[in-house]
């Protein structure tokens, strides 16, 4: 198969447009739609490419979409370049998210609001439970792996300690079995 | 004046702590919004679930906590709070990963990062939960929506429809 041919890289103005579309239409799951967006329909970089900056923002701290838009708009067009791609995947959701929380705040006293939210709140934790199941049911055999994951629990959930306080026991701890295992 | 500190102190911290995406955090913004006495438990769960209403990335109940704790500057602040640091860390590193990516160390810090993102995750799950599900049938509802949601590949917004509509109805 020929090489596809080299497209220009996007323009300030195209990563903004390109970050917007995501983030208008990126309902519970933005990833999908990004690369989607990125790779097949705008072919700013190939698919290894974009699994490879992708990586890089699974790695580091943050929203994983949020570091993906500045870092491929920085890639292309440098700091502009970020800037654009962070205010084209923010702006629409922000702005719908803070009618949304007017109107709530306006009505939430109505008794038909109230019974609506209370369905919502434990339709979404029904939700966040299966994303939580997603990630704990690969490493169950692992018994190191399952005792870090205990332990992190216990402490946030029960003994409700600050996040900084747990990371800085359990990040290194679990690094640490992983790099025992790899030696 | 001191809410926009706080609200940018609280996110700007939990931006560079979300270590596997922004639901890890969840425990510690319920915990830090209740402690300042933003709003309770249950207030903060209404916020998370509608952001997740929303389109967009998952990070946006930090704008509805900001707009409820300082208006439509609080919601500013505690966005840009969420986004900034992560992102800035993320174009430091951007030239650097070229290296590292396939460096030993890398693959170990990752691979010992993701139990610990596993026991964020059910945390924050549990706290959720136990703070939106105020009734019996509610957390029978959210049983029963994890189980769903968790078995096929209905699309999320088709669950948050219905748990809202069966709360209109009075069916929870």
């Amino acid at each position: 198969m020929a090489a596809p041919e080299p497209t220009p890289p996007p323009s300030v103005a195209a990563i903004f447009a390109g970050f917007f579309s995501v983030g208008i239409i990126g309902f519970g799951g933005v990833l999908p739609i990004t690369r989607r967006m990125i790779v097949e329909q705008r072919k700013w970089m190939s698919g290894k490419d974009f699994t490879d900056i992708l990586g890089l923002c699974q790695f580091l701290p943050g929203g994983n979409v949020i570091n993906l838009a500045a870092a491929v708009g920085q890639r292309f067009r440098g700091i502009p370049g970020a800037l654009a791609g962070l205010a084209g995947l923010m702006c629409a959701p922000m702005a719908i998210v803070i009618i949304l929380g007017l109107l709530y705040s306006h009505f939430q006293d109505e008794p038909a609001v109230r019974r609506a939210f209370a369905g919502l709140a434990a339709a979404a934790s029904g939700l966040i439970i299966t994303m939580a199941l997603k990630i704990a049911v690969p490493i169950r055999r692992d018994l190191p792996a399952v005792a870090v994951a205990v332990l992190t629990f216990a402490a946030i959930a029960w003994l409700r300690l600050p996040l900084l306080t747990t990371m800085a026991i359990m990040a290194p701890l679990g690094i640490a079995i992983a790099w025992r295992r790899a030696r | 004046m001191n809410n926009l500190i706080d609200l940018a102190l609280l996110y700007g911290q939990l931006s560079l702590l979300a270590f596997g995406g922004g639901n890890t955090v969840l425990p510690e913004m319920q915990r830090q919004v209740v402690e300042h006495g933003w709003m309770t438990a249950a207030e903060f769960a209404a916020l998370f679930a509608l952001a997740q209403a929303a389109p967009g990335p998952n990070m946006l109940v930090s704008a509805l906590v900001g707009l409820r704790v300082a208006g439509l500057p609080g919601a500013i602040i505690a966005t840009l709070g969420m986004i900034t640091p992560s992102s800035v860390l993320t174009m430091l590193c951007l030239h650097a990963w070229d290296r590292f990516r396939d460096a030993p160390w890398r693959k170990i810090v990752q691979a010992g990062i993701v139990p610990v993102t596993a026991g964020l995750f059910l945390a924050a799950a549990l706290l959720i939960a136990q703070a939106a599900d105020r009734s019996i049938p509610l957390a029978l509802l959210t049983v029963a929506f994890a189980g769903l949601s968790f078995a096929t590949k209905l699309h999320p917004l088709w669950l948050l429809a219905a748990g809202a509509g069966l709360g209109v109805i009075g069916a929870v």
